[in-house]
């Protein structure tokens, strides 16, 4: 055995990429886990194609996750890979442009066959070729390895045993960066424990792959990402969705009330649906509903009941659920819709990320029709504001539109938990039920909140619909003064959730030359960027709205006391013009609608260019 | 059978809404009805809720005193199954007409019932669209001429009670507007069954399509040309009930009992568990056909929608353990930094 070389290094970027049967997702997750075990800080990005298994090694095939782990804080999954894993020559194909020179690239070899060259359009073999030069790297043949280290389990045919290449390659990785195998050996033992073999086989190959790096004279260098000194407590790794969904149930428990949750599966809101869906014992009912009407529709059937209704969809469906959002704005019932933002318009591109869905959300319905919305900026972010929406909701009686996107509900990042539910905000929900003087449009003075009355209170039976209503009644009415009234009392109500805002907080000067505000997920790219600019002594703040109507009470103060204000988003411009109709504010656009997130080179690049 | 209902105080259930239906509709006749169903149905006012989409029909919850939901445009099946489902001890029914159903809420119609929730959906099925002032509906008859339709529809419509037997309805009936007794019937074994019921209301629409049902409903007609279902009695109708229908294998023909050596025994016999004859007798139609009405089908013993999710419910705190929000949020690996 050589005597190898240990490098510490601060941060490290990886991608694992490979055709979407190969379990990159899989091999990504563990890393990730391991990693996040191990005290780093870390932020992750699965870019995964729409097909569920597109043509085995076509380009369209190819799944990529993205993990970047650190010693220090980290806010994004990182611009480019320092290390890139390819399974295969389409995937070399898809991801080798964003690797940086001399970095590292490891290929499995016996994936570049004459006819896998020809399906990823190489016309010779770039492992050949010397076209990869200029980056460090291995060679392997993966799979043959695989292979030969699985020679002796009989039980499993030749395709059984090479599907557990990613393991191999895992393997590799964890030898490369100073990991233990352990925790994935415990995943495996867990995930496998009615097929044994199959556990054995992965922790086989898994283990292959580390020594082959342990033995081999190729690699002469293994690195070390200390941990990142992180706030005390306690913490786990947490994706989006499945924060989101954590959120919601906390909410409802600490209001006391069930929760349901109406939805119909839609990429990238499914898994919302699919974790509240194990957590019946915490009072949640689940309904996959027929379409997505019928679930915002049976949502609103049950808030009426006194539970907490929940829908959850993407952008396509959001716009299906438009006139029923409608509906509960009239009824003026608690609602909570999640919008997971994929790109789009239309079907769009279903597993790539997009924040274009802010206009509908704020104004994308028929008549005046005001609602809140609110926004999570990190994986971790959408816990808090799941339980957030709740407690507007059911507090102000009003529909919430909870904005998260596919790289959020995708991405993970460590979760710094709460220490007891205790100390959660205060749900406070009170069923009227005394009929003295009842009225079902009778208005709370602070929140203007009419009555939650369950259905079975004796003495309060009453009428709701999508019809005009009279003020207090709840009659139906044509009368213009009414009209005039109702629409003006529901978008006040909307408007006095700002008493539940926070005032933003800036980051940075309180004054200068370049505020950037953002919303939603592009908030690693921005905070990582403005910190590079504020270390290059740029005068440069940053704000950030999880709030999006109504706006926090301050933005309007903040926005002035800056000479330019720069509004990076995924879209063409939806906050710019909120901020820009709202405040008059010539606000500048940092535009991009590529299906991918910010990188944080784009982001300061522009800063520099506007505080020259 | 007598079509005349006996005398209940239906004022227990009328709310302090005007009604504002035209003079002479159809409405009437089944709100006056249903008033007094609510009523014999011995239940409190508060347990009831009655959850409607949009159209003359829907504006059916305004004028009950129970609690009462006017939503959208097709969607009550759904908003009234969200409903059930997080309250089964409401008494939960819904209503449309075939406009609001079977066309625009026709994919939530088909779902309901498939998912046998406990609603009872009532059709005011009249055969054209009144609200928006006579247009052809999914259950107008082909040529037929409206104002979208000057030279005649061209769509086949949708037979309901057939609809709603593939759409695996645990419970399917057809009744009219003005058939009291009839009516209170159909209405209180739909009140008492577990799992999704639909009835089909002939109404009248006195300003756009009147008398679309009267050679059925009709006082005169009814006799002739209207078959009562009635379960473990032989199918016969007729001013007399000398006509009957004979089944030739699976295919049905008007026999006259006496004629040809005809006998009771060679009628077919009405069984509501049997889903086959019920969708065979859903085809019958006039002219060739009297037209069935009554409770083609009813199968009990299902577990309703609202009943299994809260069995799943028990048996995930059975199996879990109560909810507890800590666990869940500390659910996964954890890791601890010191302070």
């Amino acid at each position: 055995m050589t005597i190898k070389q240990l490098e510490h290094l601060d941060r490290v970027v990886i991608r694992f990429a490979g055709d979407s049967g190969d379990g990159m997702q899989l091999t990504g997750t563990q890393f990730t886990n391991t990693a996040a075990l191990l005290g780093n800080d870390l932020a992750t990005f699965p870019d995964f194609p729409a097909e569920i298994r597109a043509p085995q090694g076509t380009l369209p095939g190819v799944s990529g996750y993205q993990v970047h782990f650190s010693s220090d804080e980290i806010y994004t999954p990182g611009d480019a890979p320092d290390v890139l894993i390819a399974m295969n020559a389409a995937a070399l194909k898809v991801h080798l442009r964003d690797l940086p020179k001399n970095g590292i690239l490891i290929l499995d070899t016996d994936e570049f066959s004459k006819r896998n060259l020809k399906m990823a359009g190489y016309e010779t073999s770039p492992v050949e070729d010397g076209s990869l030069a200029g980056y460090r790297l291995f060679a392997v043949p993966l799979t043959s390895r695989t292979e030969t280290a699985l020679a002796a389990f009989d039980s499993l045919n030749p395709k059984e045993k090479r599907r557990c290449k990613n393991f191999y390659a895992l393997g590799m990785c964890y030898w490369l960066f100073s990991r233990s195998m352990d925790n994935t050996i415990k995943f495996l033992k867990a995930k496998f424990t009615k097929e044994p073999t199959y556990a054995d086989a992965n922790i086989t190959a898994m283990k292959a792959g580390y020594a082959y790096c342990e033995a081999s004279e190729e690699f002469q260098v293994r690195y070390e990402v200390p941990p990142a000194p992180s706030r005390p407590g306690t913490y786990r790794n947490i994706s989006g969705n499945e924060a989101l969904a954590i959120g919601l149930v906390a909410a409802a428990s600490r209001g006391g009330i069930p929760l349901f949750y109406g939805s119909y599966p839609i990429t990238p809101a499914s898994d919302i649906l699919q974790y509240l869906a194990g957590y019946k014992n915490h009072d949640v009912t689940t309904f996959q509903a027929e379409d997505e009407i019928a679930a915002v529709g049976a949502a609103i059937g049950a808030s009426f009941g006194g539970a907490i209704g929940i829908t959850g969809s993407s952008g396509p469906g959001i716009a299906l659920k438009g006139e029923a959002i409608g509906l509960a704005v009239m009824v003026e019932l608690p609602l909570v819709v999640v919008n997971v933002q994929r790109a789009g318009p239309s079907t769009g591109m279903p597993t790539k990320t997009e924040q274009a869905d802010l206009l509908q959300a704020v104004v994308g319905r028929n008549g005046e029709c005001p609602v809140v919305v609110l926004a999570a900026s990190t994986p971790a972010n959408c816990f808090e504001m799941a339980y957030e929406s709740v407690r507007i909701a059911t507090k102000y009686m009003v529909p919430v539109v909870l904005l998260s996107d596919g790289y959020l509900a995708n991405g993970a990042e460590p979760w710094r938990l709460p220490e007891n539910a205790g100390k959660l905000p205060e749900i406070r929900i009170g069923f009227h039920t005394d009929p003295k003087d009842f009225k079902p449009y009778k208005r709370d003075e602070t929140t203007l909140a009419r009555p939650w009355v369950k259905p079975g209170t004796p003495g309060l039976e009453h009428r709701i619909g999508g019809i005009e209503k009279q003020d207090g009644t709840g009659n139906i009415s044509y009368d213009p003064a009414n009209h005039q009234k109702m629409v003006s009392l529901r978008q006040e109500k909307v408007q006095r959730v700002v008493a539940d805002v926070p005032d933003l907080k800036v980051f940075g000067p309180d004054r200068g030359k370049v505020l950037v505000i953002g919303w939603g997920s592009t908030f690693g790219a921005i905070h990582s960027a403005v910190r590079l600019a504020q270390a290059d002594g740029l005068k440069v703040a940053q704000v950030h709205l999880h709030h999006l109507n109504p706006f926090p009470a301050n933005l309007g103060d903040i926005l002035a006391r800056y000479d330019k204000v720069l509004c990076p988003e995924m879209n063409m411009g939806q906050l710019k013009l909120l901020l820009r109709a709202r405040y008059l504010v010539d606000v500048q656009g940092l535009n991009k609608v590529e299906g991918q997130p910010f990188r944080v080179r784009e982001v300061l690049t522009r800063i520099q260019e506007m505080t020259r | 059978m007598s079509l005349e209902a006996p005398v209940v105080d239906k004022k227990r259930f009328e709310s302090d809404q005007q009604v504002r239906w035209c003079p002479g509709c159809g409405d009437y006749a089944i709100l006056s009805s249903m008033l007094k169903v609510f009523a014999e149905m011995g239940v409190d006012r508060e347990k009831v809720a009655v959850v409607s989409g949009i159209g003359c029909a829907a504006r059916f919850p305004y004028y009950v005193n129970t609690y009462g939901f006017h939503t959208i445009h097709g969607r009550a099946p759904a908003i009234a199954t969200g409903l059930k489902v997080s309250r089964p001890d409401l008494h939960v029914w819904v209503v449309g007409g075939d406009g609001d159903i079977l066309s625009i809420g026709g994919n939530h119609f088909l779902h309901a019932l498939r998912r046998n929730v406990t609603l009872k959906i009532l059709c005011f099925d009249n055969r054209i669209y009144g609200l928006t002032k006579g247009q052809t509906s999914p259950t107008s008859e082909v040529g037929k001429m409206t104002k979208t339709t000057p030279m005649g529809s061209l769509d086949r419509p949708v037979n309901p009670i057939s609809l709603a037997l593939a759409a695996e309805a645990t419970f399917v009936a057809r009744t009219a507007d003005t058939w009291g007794n009839h009516f209170r019937e159909v209405m209180l074994r739909a009140a008492a069954h577990e799992g999704s019921a639909f009835v089909q209301i002939l109404q009248n629409c006195v300003v756009f399509n009147e008398d679309s049902w009267e050679s059925v409903v009709g006082r005169e007609q009814r006799e002739e040309n209207a078959l009562f279902l009635e379960h473990g009695q032989p199918l016969r109708f007729g001013r007399n009930k000398e006509k009957g229908i004979r089944l030739k294998g699976s295919e049905p023909e008007v026999v006259t009992v006496g004629e040809g050596g005809v006998t009771e025994a060679d009628l077919a016999v009405h069984d509501e568990k049997d889903e086959a004859l019920a969708y065979l007798l859903s085809r019958l139609d006039l002219p060739r056909f009297p037209m069935p009405v009554g409770i083609f089908h009813r199968i009990e013993g299902l577990v309703p929608l609202e009943t299994g999710v809260a069995r799943q419910r028990e048996e995930a705190i059975k199996k879990k353990g109560k909810g507890d929000v800590m666990k869940l949020i500390q659910s996964g690996d954890l890791w601890t930094v010191k302070g």
